[in-house]
C-alpha cells in the first residue's frame, strides 16, 4: 500500500487558495517551458544547419513562390493573401515540423530527454519547451511577411481575422504534434531529412497553399482536404479573402459556416497528433 | 525514532507482454531512513536501475508499492520531484551548451535552487564555467552531473553510478561531498560497481540478482556472512606428488575447513578463523614447515558479492 500523506513526513505545506495555487502552478510551468527555450535558442544559435533551414528556407522559397506566381494567381485572390498563405505553409512545414524533428531526435539521443524527466518538468512541459522557439520564430517571419504584403502587395484588411488565427495556431498545434509523432520512425538527426519528406512534399503540392485544389480531379482534391496542411489553408484564406477560391467571397458572418468543415479536419488531426504522440514517442534512444 | 524515507514494499516491474515479457524487478522490499545512505549492488541486469526508476517516479510501479517522502513518486511527482536529487548513468548534456548555460537551464526549472556558481564550485568545476560541454572529460562531466543534482538542495538523492570515470583524487573528493550531505540530513540511495565505495559509504547495503534483493545489511554484517580465508604457500616438495601431480604429499592438518591449491598456494576457507589458523601453525610449526606468503582475511563483501553474482543462492532458490 502507498501512504500518502503520511503524518511523520515532512510533506505538508501551507495549502494556498485553489485559485491562487493553479495560478502559481501555469507561471512555475512558464518558468520551466522558458528556462528550456532560452537553452533550445542557445543550441539552434550554434546550428548552422538549422538556422538556415529555420530562417533563410521560408524566405527564399517565398520569394520563389513570388517570382513564379502568374496572373492566375490574382484571378482568385489578392497577390498578398497568396504570398502570406504560402509562407505560413512554409513555416509550418520548416520552421516547425522539419527543424522540430530534428531537434526533438537530437534531444532524444544526447538523453537530454532523459535528464529532462527527472526534473520538476511535465512531459507537456517538455515538448513546448523545445517547440516555443520554432514557434516564435516563425510566428514572426509571418507578420514580417504579411506587413511586407500589406504594404507592397494589396494585402487588405481580414475579411475574419478570427478564422485567420484559429488557422494559425491550429496549424502550429498540428504540426508540432505531428513533429514529435514522426520522432517514432527518426532515429537520428540525419535521417530526419528523409523521415520528413514524404509530409512535406504532399503539403506543399496538395494543400491549396501554391496550386489550388479544384485544378485536380475532384477526388484528388476532396482527398486533399483531409491532409493535415490543408484545412490550415482553407481557414487563413477564408479569413483574409472570404474565400479559398473556388466561391464567391462571403462576408465575416458568412465565413463561420464555411470554416466548419476545415476546422473539424484540424481538430481530428489534432486528436490524432495527440494520440500518436502518447502512443509512439520514445524518450529516449532505442537500446 | 528514525524516519522512514523511503518505503519499498513487493516492488515488481516487468518489461514486453505476460508471456514472452521479462520481469526485471520480481518483488523488492526496503526501507532506507533520513539521513541514511542505501547502496544498492548487483551486476549488470540484476534490476538496479529498474528499481530506482519505480522510486524515482520515472516509471510507475508494476505491482506492489513505494512511498518517497510519504507519497507516491509516480503519481504525486508534482510534489515529490522538488524535494528529490535525481543523477542517471549518463549525463544528458547537449553538447553545445557551455557547463554554466545548462547548469542555468537546470536552475531555471526549479522552484528554489543553490546560487549557480555554488553549486559548480562544490564539485570542483568552478574554473570550467564556460568550457562547452562537448569539450570536459568524463570525469567532469559526471561532477557536472553531480552538480545539477545537488542543484535543488535535496532531501533525497538518488545516485546512480556516480563516480565512474572520476579519477581516484575525484572520487575521494566526491565521497566527501557526499559525507558532507548525510551530515546535513539528506538521504541518499546510491548504485555503484565499486564495492570499496559502498563500504566506505553505506550505512546498509543490499545486493540484488536477478531481480531480487540477496543479501542486505551493513557492510559488516554481509561480510561476516561469509567464511574468512587463510592463504599460504608450500614448497614445491611438499606439494607435488612423485608423478607431478599437484596434491600435496603432506597431509595437512584436519581442520574443521576447506582447502584447495593453485599452483603452489593453499586457500582454506574456514568460519572459525581462530582455532583453524591456531590448528594450521601449531602442525607447520611441529614439522617445521615454513608457510610462505601467510595471509589472512576475513570475509569481505567482495566475496559476498561474488557468491551473489554468481548465482549460487539461485540453486538454493529452486532446490
Amino acid at each position: 500500500m502507498t501512504t500518502p500523506n503520511q503524518s511523520h513526513t515532512p510533506t505538508s505545506t501551507p495549502t494556498p487558495s485553489p485559485s491562487s495555487s493553479a495560478f502559481a502552478a501555469v507561471r512555475a510551468a512558464g518558468r520551466r517551458i522558458r528556462a528550456m527555450s532560452r537553452a533550445e535558442v542557445r543550441l539552434l544559435t550554434r546550428n548552422t544547419m538549422a538556422m538556415v533551414t529555420a530562417l533563410a528556407m521560408p524566405a527564399l522559397l517565398v520569394v520563389f513562390t513570388y517570382a513564379t506566381s502568374d496572373d492566375a494567381v490574382g484571378e482568385r485572390m489578392e497577390l498578398g493573401s497568396f504570398i502570406t498563405v504560402a509562407m505560413t505553409g512554409f513555416v509550418l512545414l520548416f520552421v516547425v515540423y522539419y527543424n522540430l524533428v530534428s531537434s526533438y531526435v537530437a534531444r532524444r539521443e544526447e538523453l537530454v530527454l532523459k535528464r529532462l524527466r527527472t526534473s520538476e518538468a511535465t512531459d507537456f512541459e517538455i515538448l513546448a519547451g523545445t517547440a516555443v522557439p520554432a514557434l516564435l520564430i516563425g510566428m514572426v517571419q509571418v507578420i514580417l511577411v504579411a506587413v511586407a504584403s500589406a504594404a507592397l502587395l494589396d494585402l487588405g484588411v481580414p475579411v475574419n481575422p478570427i478564422l485567420v488565427v484559429v488557422g494559425v495556431l491550429g496549424g502550429a498545434a498540428v504540426f508540432v504534434l505531428l513533429a514529435a509523432a514522426s520522432t517514432a520512425f527518426t532515429r537520428t538527426v540525419e535521417s530526419a531529412q528523409v523521415s520528413t519528406l514524404p509530409l512535406v512534399l504532399v503539403s506543399m503540392v496538395l494543400s491549396g497553399m501554391m496550386v489550388p485544389l479544384d485544378t485536380y480531379p475532384d477526388m484528388l482534391g476532396d482527398a486533399a482536404r483531409l491532409l493535415p496542411l490543408t484545412p490550415v489553408v482553407e481557414l487563413i484564406q477564408l479569413g483574409l479573402e472570404g474565400t479559398d477560391g473556388t466561391a464567391a467571397a462571403a462576408d465575416f458572418t458568412g465565413t463561420f459556416s464555411e470554416a466548419l468543415a476545415p476546422s473539424a479536419v484540424l481538430l481530428v488531426w489534432i486528436y490524432l497528433g495527440v494520440y500518436a504522440v502518447r502512443r509512439w514517442f520514445r524518450w529516449e534512444p532505442r537500446t | 525514532m528514525t524516519e522512514t524515507i523511503i518505503d519499498v514494499d513487493g516492488l515488481r516491474r516487468r518489461y514486453g507482454g505476460t508471456d514472452d515479457g521479462f520481469e526485471a524487478v520480481r518483488g523488492v522490499s526496503f526501507t532506507v531512513h533520513k539521513g541514511e545512505l542505501f547502496a544498492l549492488l548487483g551486476t549488470n541486469g540484476a534490476g538496479k536501475t529498474s528499481t530506482l526508476e519505480m522510486i524515482e517516479g520515472l516509471a510507475p510501479a508494476g505491482a506492489g508499492s513505494v512511498a518517497v517522502l510519504g507519497r507516491d513518486p509516480y503519481i504525486d511527482r508534482a510534489d515529490v520531484r522538488p524535494r528529490i536529487g535525481i543523477m542517471l548513468q549518463e549525463g544528458g548534456f547537449p553538447s553545445d551548451l557551455t557547463v554554466a548555460e545548462m547548469a542555468m537551464m537546470w536552475a531555471g526549472m526549479m522552484a528554489d535552487h543553490r546560487p549557480i556558481s555554488e553549486a559548480l564550485e562544490v564539485v570542483d568545476l568552478g574554473s570550467r564555467t564556460d568550457v562547452k560541454i562537448r569539450a570536459l572529460s568524463g570525469g567532469e562531466r559526471r561532477r557536472l552531473d553531480l552538480a545539477l543534482a545537488l542543484m535543488g538542495r535535496p532531501d533525497v538523492l538518488f545516485l546512480d553510478e556516480p563516480t565512474t570515470g572520476l579519477d581516484p583524487q575525484s572520487r575521494r573528493a566526491a565521497w566527501e561531498l557526499i559525507r558532507g550531505l548525510l551530515d546535513d540530513g539528506t538521504t541518499i540511495v546510491l548504485t555503484t560497481h565499486y564495492l570499496e565505495e559502498a563500504e566506505e559509504l553505506a550505512d546498509r547495503i543490499a545486493i540484488m540478482d536477478a531481480g531480487r534483493i540477496v543479501t542486505s545489511g551493513t557492510a559488516a554484517e554481509i561480510a561476516a556472512a561469509h567464511p574468512a580465508r587463510i592463504s599460504f604457500e608450500l614448497d614445491d616438495a611438499l606439494l607435488r606428488a612423485d608423478d607431478g601431480a599437484v596434491s600435496p604429499r603432506v597431509q595437512l592438518p584436519p581442520l574443521n575447513a576447506q582447502f584447495h591449491t593453485t599452483g603452489r598456494r593453499v586457500t582454506v576457507h574456514t568460519d572459525e578463523v581462530q582455532q583453524t589458523l591456531t590448528d594450521l601453525l601449531g602442525w607447520a610449526n611441529e614439522r617445521g614447515i615454513a608457510l610462505t606468503g601467510l595471509n589472512v582475511r576475513s570475509g569481505s563483501l567482495e566475496q559476498a558479492f561474488l557468491a551473489v553474482a554468481s548465482g549460487e543462492h539461485r540453486e538454493e532458490i529452486t532446490a
